[in-house]
């Protein structure tokens, strides 16, 4: 821990710190309530991000999400949008009948590894192939957080959990599923990008995607996916510097950073 | 020269002590504190005033707890 002996906290400079000059704070499309994500969790920035995005484009009331089962189940409550919320791995399922009921409506689904890539393969896959206008915030952890961390289809290859105390053994466990590339060769899907949050430069391109995403959305394009690669220090056993570090080292090399499939064609 | 003043407010009582912040800032300008918040946990605050408003705590920060100024001064 970083703290030092001598410690003095400088005290807040009031000619500085004043509403004409501030550059940032928290979006006001995020409610009040703190957070019950861990320290350093990847969920809550990216939370945070997609709120950001939501109050720069002015879409609060036309904006519709449908939260997983899993740690962000309870997603609902920290956006301040209209929320549903899906049985496990059905997210997409649902956000479709919204879709179809709410034409002029943007959808968005969040979806961790557990919900999007294991129970709910099909729901995806579907949803997907059918060229749906929804919007799938995919965040990639590897685990299982929320059941405390066993193996997920996602889980790296040798990558230690709780049901795979050896590591992942890819004779008898199979292979790390990538998704997005999955999903990539289907024609009604639009835009598929992969980004992390574990850095600030990560961060402001995770908003980048996020943004280009809604715009397909408004122009009405297909489905798009933005995967984030996102970390979880808790189930992976590491401090929140140890597990960006993890991400950088283990997870960017076998999840490759960048856009998948675009509109333009790439 | 244009030089960059800033300045971070931070939220302590929902800071978590992840020290994301702290990893993320160039300028060093902030640290874990030894005291503790009322949920048991360390937090982040400004101990040098040479922060100059990059908002790289800001981006990095989970909680959405801090708020950055920058003022330009000529």
């Amino acid at each position: 821990m970083s703290t030092i002996p001598n410690f003095i906290e400088i005290p807040v400079n009031p000619e500085i710190a004043q509403k004409e000059f501030e550059v940032y704070s928290k979006p006001s499309t995020l409610t009040d309530k703190p957070f019950h994500y861990c320290p350093g969790c990847g969920h809550s920035t990216v939370h945070k991000l997609l709120m950001e995005v939501v109050e720069e484009m002015g879409i609060q009331g036309d904006i519709v999400g449908v939260a997983p089962v899993g740690c962000s189940v309870f997603a609902y409550d920290y956006l301040d949008i209209d929320m549903q919320q899906a049985a496990h791995g059905r997210a997409l399922a649902v956000a479709t009948g919204i879709r179809r009921m709410l034409p002029d409506k943007l959808v968005f689904t969040y979806q961790g590894d557990g919900d999007l890539a294991a129970i709910g393969t099909a729901e995806t896959l579907h949803a997907a192939n059918r060229g749906e206008n929804i919007l799938t915030i995919f965040i990639n952890n590897a685990v299982y957080g929320m059941t405390s961390g066993q193996m997920a289809p996602t889980t790296l290859e040798k990558m230690v959990t709780t049901t795979s105390p050896f590591g992942r053994d890819v004779s008898t466990q199979g292979y790390p599923l990538k998704i997005s590339e999955l999903l990539a060769m289907l024609p009604g899907v639009t835009y598929v990008t992969r980004q992390s949050v574990h850095t600030t430069a990560n961060v402001r391109k995770t908003k980048k995607a996020l943004r280009k995403a809604i715009e397909l959305q408004q122009e009405g394009k297909g489905f798009c996916l933005v995967e984030v690669v996102s970390n979880c220090p808790s189930n992976w056993k590491m401090t929140p510097l140890q597990s960006q570090q993890f991400i950088q080292e283990k997870m960017i090399p076998f999840y490759p950073l960048g856009d998948i499939k675009t509109p333009e064609g790439k | 020269m244009a030089k960059s003043l800033g300045d971070v407010i931070i939220d302590i009582e929902k800071c978590k002590g992840c020290e994301l912040c702290i990893d993320s800032c160039p300028q060093e300008t902030l640290a874990l504190a030894p005291r503790i918040n009322q949920k048991g946990y360390h937090y982040a605050v400004k101990v040098q005033d040479n922060c100059t408003g990059c908002l790289n705590c800001a981006l990095v920060c989970p909680e959405a707890i801090i708020s950055v100024y920058r003022k330009i001064v000529k």
